[in-house]
């Protein structure tokens, strides 16, 4: 019997007595601090994700990621010879309620570390409440840089945003060999901004010219006016890094208006819902992604046939993302030999050539993983991978 | 120059849009004096009954996109809006008949949250693509391009506004409701039903709403519980920029108001406006005919007698 359960026990005398709650409550937030929760014969782990509302699709894929870890890992034990206890917050894709959440599984759960968000605005809000409780948190998607800065306990499996800008800039030069492109970018979106300015800087350093800048708001359904002046600029290829729903309706409407070169993007185009709006406007598109099906490595076939089996469908980036965020808190988790927070960062902090379906993950010293992204292709309404590459 | 001609194309087509919102606005607004705020989420409402409509009938009885498949949707969508638009002022308008005119404008923003909001729980949050209910066409000279939608678009906005003014000038039903927009008691002593009229009045407006959310989501098909918010709002300031009560003008603030933003976004840099601001654009315009023609562009200045 922990301290915890205790004070639990003496907290529902104090409701009985109809005093001094405020006092209990107190009591209740120390222990929490004190990271008491992997008692019992589970260990509490936190997840947040946005499983309704804008981006319901990432957030149920990287929820199904996790899930499928821990069934696995508790069908064969469990980990330390315990259960794992996934407790999941639906965060409805909205401003505020991410830290809420948050607050809610660390303190009210006790969980020993948490998962989430995909978003980067809502690992921003979170990732605050976890660095104070000192509780690890890994995000298993949020590629803006900011993210990881926020302390010694947010780590993230995914690449960063310049990297990502880096790895379409490569691409257009040698792949594509292009090296008249404009840019269209969503200035509401953090994640848009710092993906072309990355894109922009390496491109130009490196022989290419940007020879249209125009932007949009999340939330627009016309972009023809931006892309008439683009047109007019005659660019080899358009680079859009923004998210799936406006990307599909800029496909539709670029090519509407006679524009033929390839568009291209993030992480953020990553969707069924994409190839749905844009039809087959989007096809001969290209962009840069943290997995692909067509991975041809066993681990990765694993991973697709027990996703396939599990939820009839095929797993997408997030999909693997989540998947891979829960496999190093995992196994962070077993070479600490302990679910206590702290040890669990330390584990975390120190995880080299991890083998995920993602990629080989390292967690450098930034917390950032390191590793190589891929650059897919869209035909018929289907995803197909082009090439890997490196940082 | 070609350039200029096609943002002028772009402006257009995302214009008569605006117009056919406006349309609905205006005439509600024309016969009651009341501002109905909840008009942009009966686009909405009209944009997802034709989403389900359309999937239904392209799924289940396996119809091809067709001008029959549109022409289908449309006027289901349009039928379930009137019906919808019929039960929304049963319920919350009517009871308010008397109320002063603020009430009724707060109970209008309050229909509007509770649509979108019951939109979210019914239909979900997630952005939905609308399915294509007519096959695309491109139809391009001269390195001008414009697509067969924007056509339809603009073609359904000016019948309907010949139609609107036909029934509204013309018709028995048209002048009970001139009559009931002049004098509400007068009318009633005259042995017209001002329920009636009033009934068929938002009827018709709701029905005009989710025509407009059709052909808008035909053009732009990705549809979510929240579409109406800033659609609605633009086309209350076109409403306001062709005079508010008057049909022609609604459309031609519509058209104004379309041109303005794409003429923004394509030419802004030049005098060094961002192109985020083309949503300002709307709210300038308002202002400035607020203060310099408070009636609208084709609106009627009205003598107030003190």
């Amino acid at each position: 019997m922990s301290p915890c359960s205790s004070i639990a026990g003496s907290l529902t005398l104090v409701r009985q007595l109809g005093a001094l709650s405020l006092g209990a409550v107190l009591l209740l937030s120390a222990c929490g601090k004190g990271g008491g929760g992997a008692s019992g014969d589970s260990i509490p782990v936190g997840e947040y994700a946005c499983l309704t509302g804008l981006t319901a699709s990432f957030g149920t894929a990287s929820h199904n990621g996790v899930t499928l870890v821990m069934e696995k890992a508790n069908a064969s034990g469990g980990v330390l010879g315990k259960k794992i206890r996934l407790i999941t917050e639906d965060d409805q894709s909205k401003p505020g309620e991410a830290a809420t959440a948050a607050r809610k599984l660390i303190s009210r759960d006790q969980v020993v570390a948490l998962l989430g968000e995909i978003a980067s605005s809502r690992s921003l809000e979170a990732g605050p409440i976890a660095q104070q409780s000192k509780i690890p948190m890994i995000s298993p998607g949020s590629t803006n840089l900011k993210v990881t800065q926020i302390g010694d306990y947010i780590f993230r499996v995914c690449f960063i945003d310049p990297f990502q800008g880096e790895v379409m800039a490569k691409f257009s030069l040698n792949s594509l060999h292009k090296t008249k492109v404009a840019v269209l970018t969503d200035v509401r979106q953090d994640y848009s901004v710092g993906l072309a300015a990355a894109y922009k800087d390496y491109f130009t350093k490196h022989g290419g010219t940007v020879v249209a800048e125009q932007s949009y708001s999340s939330g627009d359904q016309d972009f023809k006016a931006q892309l008439t002046s683009i047109k007019g600029a005659n660019p080899e290829a358009i680079f859009v890094p923004g998210y799936y729903n406006e990307v599909g309706l800029i496909a539709r409407q670029s090519r509407e208006l006679g524009i033929t070169v390839p568009l291209m993007g993030g992480d953020g185009w990553d969707s069924p819902t994409l190839t749905q709006i844009g039809g087959p406007a989007i096809d001969g598109d290209y962009f840069a992604n943290h997995f692909s099906t067509d991975d041809t490595s066993p681990i990765v076939q694993g991973f697709v046939k027990d996703y396939r089996a599990h939820f009839q469908k095929d797993p997408d980036g997030m999909a693997a993302l989540g998947y891979d965020a829960a496999g190093v808190l995992l196994d962070a988790m077993k070479r600490a030999g302990s679910a206590d927070p702290q040890k669990l960062r330390d584990a975390i902090a120190a995880t080299k050539k991890y083998e995920g379906v993602t990629g080989t993950i390292t967690i450098n010293e930034q917390r950032n993983a390191t590793k190589s992204a891929k650059v897919l292709t869209i035909k018929d309404g289907k995803f197909h991978y082009v090439e890997t590459i490196a940082p | 120059m070609s350039q200029f001609i096609q943002q002028l194309i772009n402006g257009l087509s995302l214009g008569s849009i605006y117009a056919l919102i406006a349309l609905g606005y205006t005439m509600i607004y024309g016969v009651l004096r009341f501002i109905n705020f909840a008009h942009g989420d009966v686009y909405m409402v009209g944009a997802f009954s034709g989403y389900y409509l359309g999937r239904w009938l392209i799924n289940s009885l396996g119809m091809q996109s067709s001008v029959l498949l549109l022409v289908v949707v449309l006027v289901g969508a349009m039928i379930f809006c009137a019906l919808a638009g019929l039960v929304i002022e049963r319920l919350a308008y009517r009871p308010l008949r008397n109320s002063p005119r603020l009430t009724v404008l707060i109970t209008a923003i309050g229909v509007s949250l509770f649509l979108e909001y019951s939109g979210q729980v019914f239909f979900g949050a997630d952005p939905k693509p609308f399915p294509a209910l007519i096959p695309d066409r491109l139809i391009s000279f001269g390195g001008l391009t414009f697509t067969n939608k924007g056509l339809i678009v603009l073609g359904v906005t000016i019948v309907l506004l010949i139609g609107l003014t036909f029934v509204v000038r013309k018709t028995k039903m048209g002048m009970a409701m001139r009559a009931l927009s002049f004098n509400p008691t007068a009318c009633s002593l005259m042995g017209i039903n001002n329920n009636v009229i009033i009934s068929f009045t938002f009827g018709l407006g709701s029905a005009l709403a989710a025509a407009a959310g059709i052909l808008s989501s035909l053009n732009y098909p990705v549809i979510t519980p929240l579409m109406g918010l800033l659609p609605g709002i633009k086309a209350f300031v076109a409403a306001v920029l062709g005079g508010i009560g008057n049909i022609p003008g609604a459309a031609l603030g519509g058209l104004i108001l379309g041109v303005a933003e794409t003429m923004i976004v394509g030419y802004g840099d030049r005098i060094h406006v961002p192109p985020s601001y083309r949503d300002a654009v709307a709210f300038v315009l308002l202002i400035a005919i607020l203060l310099f023609k408070p009636s609208g562009l084709l609106g009627k200045g009205t003598v107030e007698k003190v």
